[in-house]
């Protein structure tokens, strides 16, 4: 059988039917466009070099909301109709579904990262970026994200309910990861939570894409989370055997 | 071996057994029932045989794959149709079941055919690029059951096909049921609609408490029923007040009062009548009706499992609302 079919026809679904959905719009578009335009319009007062500064925080949380959200609605909808159940019981294997289903969210997120990019295109230049660098951990970003995302979601029972849970996660995120607070600001305490959070080696990453600042080896950040990758998405498969085929 | 083959089937959730080592065969084209309450273990049984549990203790052969060790290969074989219509909601008719067939690896020339072929074929051709969420409840459950077999499956595992939908939908879903057994469709169907699986059914399985109690052709569950005599009389007086009195002066008849002012009499051998209409005319109490009653699959059901079909009908339509 081709599971190309099925993969491609899942991902397709997932981006028509819930791109738009309202938990979505709010949680995985507004909140973090708003962030970024307030943030972007009240930088000019510390000059518009300092714009640049920013992207990378603001990019980073982009696609954590961008992708946690869009995952708590891809899975939390087709779980409370029971059409997740249709996946379940297709010939198709574990892998290729979860892939599936995690497309559209990194697809989603990725595009959302963009957004305080062009927005910083209208405010400040922009040369110099590493693009393969910031590609990369945008990606990798994306990934390790929505496979929380994921984790989360097949734990919940509804929309709300994964948004919920997501926030715990995303806040605490949005200033343990050195998104807009440097880690090396952080009380001594926290900051080997820092090292253990994926986000923390993206954002480091797209600082020295961005703003040639990186706080860590490249290499050891990409390691890392690709580690966080592969680790995340057997977890999210095993969750999955363990929470919904009894 | 049947087409699906199942040995000492076991599910256990802790000290709680859901399945208690059920045993049974399906032969390639036939319709099997499995009937039984809420709890019994029917959802639990149709839930391992298509991969959505595992069993505790057992084996399930599928057309000759051990679904236990290959699921994924079982599961190209089957379609499957839950007991709620669990389709997209925000895709119409026509690309839900074109999504549906693309999880079978079809490509989109043939899933399109399909889809349109089916559409036709359950009277839904002009509601096929209507939402889902649009569709009538008896509309959603034929969609739902056309996703079920857009691949074409050799078995169809069917969770209460006609719960909770008008009287002329279910009549027609019957119709389909038997339409896909023409076709040479095996079924395994679960439903609390006893007459249903009087009607469609080659072979019928009662469950209760996770044990099959007892399983075969209408015929032979029919078997020693039929081999029982029942009268219902309607009294002009309260038959409870009676009854036992009754009971008392013919010994070899069992009889059984209803509330308000009907009896049953019943015996393995033929009923005298006229003993009894006098021995009540001296007593004063008239017998406005007599009636020969023929047993039905309900009766079969109510004498083994102990359940009455009444309470088994607002179990299930409680669990819908």
């Amino acid at each position: 059988m081709n599971s190309w079919i099925a993969f491609w026809n899942i991902l397709k679904k997932d981006i028509r039917n819930y791109y738009l959905k309202p938990p979505n719009i709010s949680w995985g578009i507004i909140f973090p466009l708003s962030w970024t335009l307030m943030q972007l319009i009240g930088t000019p007062q510390a000059g518009l070099d300092s714009i640049r500064g920013l992207l990378p925080g603001l990019m980073g949380m982009s696609i954590l909301f961008g992708t946690t959200s869009m995952l708590a609605v891809t899975i939390t909808f087709e779980r409370r109709g029971r059409s997740f159940e249709r996946l379940l019981i297709a010939p198709i294997s574990m892998t290729t579904m979860v892939l599936a289903k995690i497309s559209g969210a990194i697809i989603f997120g990725v595009s959302i990262a963009f957004s305080p990019l062009l927005f910083a295109a209208f405010l400040t230049e922009l040369s110099g970026i590493n693009w393969g660098v910031a590609i990369i951990s945008i990606l990798l970003m994306a990934v390790t994200s929505t496979l929380l995302g994921f984790a989360i979601a097949v734990s919940s029972k509804e929309v709300f309910e994964a948004q919920t849970y997501s926030n715990f996660f995303r806040f605490p995120m949005l200033f343990l990861s050195g998104l807009f607070l440097p880690i090396e600001k952080l009380p001594v305490f926290l900051r080997p939570v820092s090292y253990c959070l994926p986000l923390t080696y993206g954002v480091d990453m797209l600082n020295g894409a961005i703003m040639h600042t990186g706080y860590m080896n490249v290499w050891l950040s990409l390691t890392v989370l690709i580690g966080f990758g592969v680790l995340l998405f057997y977890f999210c498969q095993w969750n999955i055997k363990r929470k919904w085929i009894l | 071996m049947g087409i699906v083959s199942v040995r000492n089937l076991k599910k256990e959730y802790g000290d709680f057994t859901a399945v208690d080592g059920i045993s049974f065969d399906i032969e390639q084209g036939e319709i099997f029932g499995f009937l039984g309450p809420n709890g019994a273990g029917k959802t639990t049984t149709i839930n391992m045989l298509i991969g959505l549990c595992r069993p505790t203790a057992g084996t399930i052969f599928i057309d000759g794959i051990d679904s236990i060790k290959d699921i994924k290969k079982a599961q190209s074989i089957m379609g499957v149709v839950a007991d709620e219509s669990n389709l997209y909601d925000e895709m119409d008719g026509y690309d839900n079941l074109c999504f549906c067939a693309s999880l079978y690896g079809m490509r989109k020339a043939e899933r399109e055919k399909r889809a349109k072929e089916l559409l036709e074929w359950f009277g839904l051709k002009n509601a096929g690029r209507r939402p889902f969420r649009a569709y009538s409840k008896g509309m959603r459950r034929k969609l739902t059951i056309a996703a079920g077999i857009i691949h074409k499956p050799k078995i169809l595992f069917l969770d209460e096909p006609t719960t909770g939908i008008d009287v002329e939908s279910a009549r027609q879903i019957r119709s389909l049921i038997l339409d896909l057994k023409r076709q040479g469709t095996t079924v395994f169907l679960t439903t609390h609609y006893i007459e249903d699986a009087q009607r469609i059914c080659d072979r019928i399985a009662f469950i209760v408490n996770g044990k099959i109690v007892k399983s075969g052709t209408v015929e032979e569950l029919m078997e020693n029923a039929e081999k029982e005599h029942i009268i219902k009389l309607t009294l002009n007086d309260n038959a409870n007040g009676i009854k036992a009195e009754l009971q008392r002066h013919f010994p070899t008849i069992r009889i059984e009062a209803e509330e308000g002012n009907t009896c049953f009499i019943s015996s393995p051998e033929r009923i005298a009548l006229s003993p009894l209409l006098q021995y009540l005319d001296k007593k004063g109490i008239s017998v406005f009706e007599a009636k020969e009653m023929r047993p039905t699959l309900e009766d079969v059901f109510v004498k083994v499992t102990g359940i009455e079909v009444n309470k088994l009908h607002k179990e299930k339509e409680g669990g819908k609302k």
